[in-house]
């Protein structure tokens, strides 16, 4: 018994070093992309945005590795806490970050185009329209407590992992869908992102209440009715957050509208 | 140039009632769930409309927040924010929405009560008629507004 409990000890920590070791990798490749671009750039690459992507990181790391990871195969309130840092605040952290304008600055101009002509692509403009994103985002999300997928996904590792990238990419894209930090070949009007952004939040706040009265499979009752909460409550303090963000740039674009009224002006 | 004032109006106007209903919707939230627990998160009497409808309300009360706010920065920014029609149409958007949450969330979906005693039709007339009083008075503060600036208008000389 204790020797089966050492084996399985050590294999965790096995895939907890794998881990560890991705997380590590991928805040080097940022960093090191950020001294690229300083060399090639005048303007330097602000810290705080180094910040933002390092916390982005980290969000995630605690949602797939250490304690909060480890409580979430067994108590559904810390899952809701790994699913809001893993789809929600870390999402928006490294969107924040301006991960793709730092890619473009740090690669060699054949290369930079390359990855320019791929966010011009049919696909990428297709999947990162707000309303596709924020159905793969949501929908996943339905899904996921509302079949038996959630019982289903702890019992198989190729599953947790597929639903939790699923999670993280589809938390990403339906921020950058949002908000637009980085360069956005196809932008939406702010009136769809608004009404795309309500409507999202309404579907989380009453997914919330559904898992709240409604428990996925295996999850005992009162689990779910703190889970629920923390998802409401939580989820509405990021969709704040992108909502702040959405309306500070509608404000900032009018203010530039003024400038150039002004200086058309001048010019007349 | 009326146009002009028209749009400036009319968003003022439009930044006080979306702030009053994000504002009650903010005390809804903090005082009566959160510090009174007078409400419950979910009444098991709750219907699909009804959560579905109290989900949109959520979400556009709280957008509807913080957009009233960066519309009132707009308009300072403009120097065009009248104070008095804002407060009007504040208390307007707030009586307006705590009517609808009092008469056709709580009692007709039945969404949750406002508190779970014996004679809640005490509470609901208290409730309805504190929406009434905001209702009414915000058309007078509006409709003095509308005076002022009308009166204001007619003060200029006829170039």
């Amino acid at each position: 018994m204790s020797r089966l409990h050492n084996n399985e000890y050590t294999i965790w920590n096995l895939e907890d070093f794998l881990i560890l070791i991705f997380f590590i990798v991928i805040i080097t490749v940022y960093v090191s992309a950020v001294k690229q671009a300083n060399r090639k750039y005048r303007n330097k690459w602000p810290i705080h945005r180094n910040c933002l992507f390092i916390s982005g990181v980290i969000c995630i790391m605690f949602a797939v590795f250490g304690p909060i990871a480890e409580y979430a195969h067994h108590h559904f309130v810390f899952h809701m806490y790994s699913h809001l840092m893993l789809g929600m605040l870390g999402p928006l952290l490294m969107a924040l970050s301006a991960p793709m304008t730092l890619l473009l600055r740090s690669l060699s101009v054949r290369h930079a185009r390359k990855i320019s002509k791929l966010l011009k692509s049919k696909y990428v403009q297709f999947v990162s329209h707000p309303i596709i994103a924020s159905i793969l985002n949501l929908g996943g999300l339905w899904i996921l407590y509302t079949t038996s997928l959630f019982e289903t996904m702890h019992h198989s590792t190729i599953l947790y992992v597929l639903v939790h990238t699923h999670i993280f990419l589809a938390g990403f894209l339906f921020t950058i869908a949002i908000i637009y930090i980085d360069p956005t070949p196809y932008r939406r009007s702010f009136l769809l992102r608004s009404v795309v952004l309500v409507l999202y939040m309404a579907g989380h706040s009453i997914l919330s209440k559904w898992i709240f009265a409604n428990p996925p499979v295996g999850v005992k009752q009162h689990e779910a009715e703190i889970g629920g909460m923390t998802m409401y409550y939580g989820g509405d303090l990021i969709d704040v957050m992108i909502a702040i963000i959405l309306c500070y740039q509608i404000y900032k674009s009018e203010s530039l509208k003024n400038i150039r009224k002004a200086i058309q002006l001048k010019l007349n | 140039m009326r146009t002009a004032k028209r749009t400036i109006d009319s968003l003022n106007f439009w930044s006080g009632i979306l702030f009053g209903l994000g504002a009650v919707a903010f005390i809804d939230e903090t005082i009566f769930h959160q510090l009174l627990h007078w409400h419950h998160f979910y009444d098991l009497s709750t219907t699909s409309v009804g959560l579905i409808s109290d989900g949109l309300f959520h979400a556009f009360s709280w957008f509807a927040t913080v957009a009233s706010l960066f519309m009132v920065a707009d308009l300072r920014r403009k120097k065009s924010f009248q104070k008095k029609r804002w407060i009007g149409a504040y208390m307007l958007g707030a009586g307006v929405f705590q009517l609808y949450d009092g008469i056709i969330q709580h009692k007709i979906m039945r969404l949750h009560q406002i508190r779970y005693v014996e004679e809640v039709i005490y509470y609901d007339i208290v409730w309805n008629v504190i929406a009434g009083f905001m209702i009414v008075m915000g058309l007078a503060i509006l409709n003095s507004a509308k005076q002022n600036s009308k009166t204001k208008v007619s003060d200029e000389p006829v170039a």
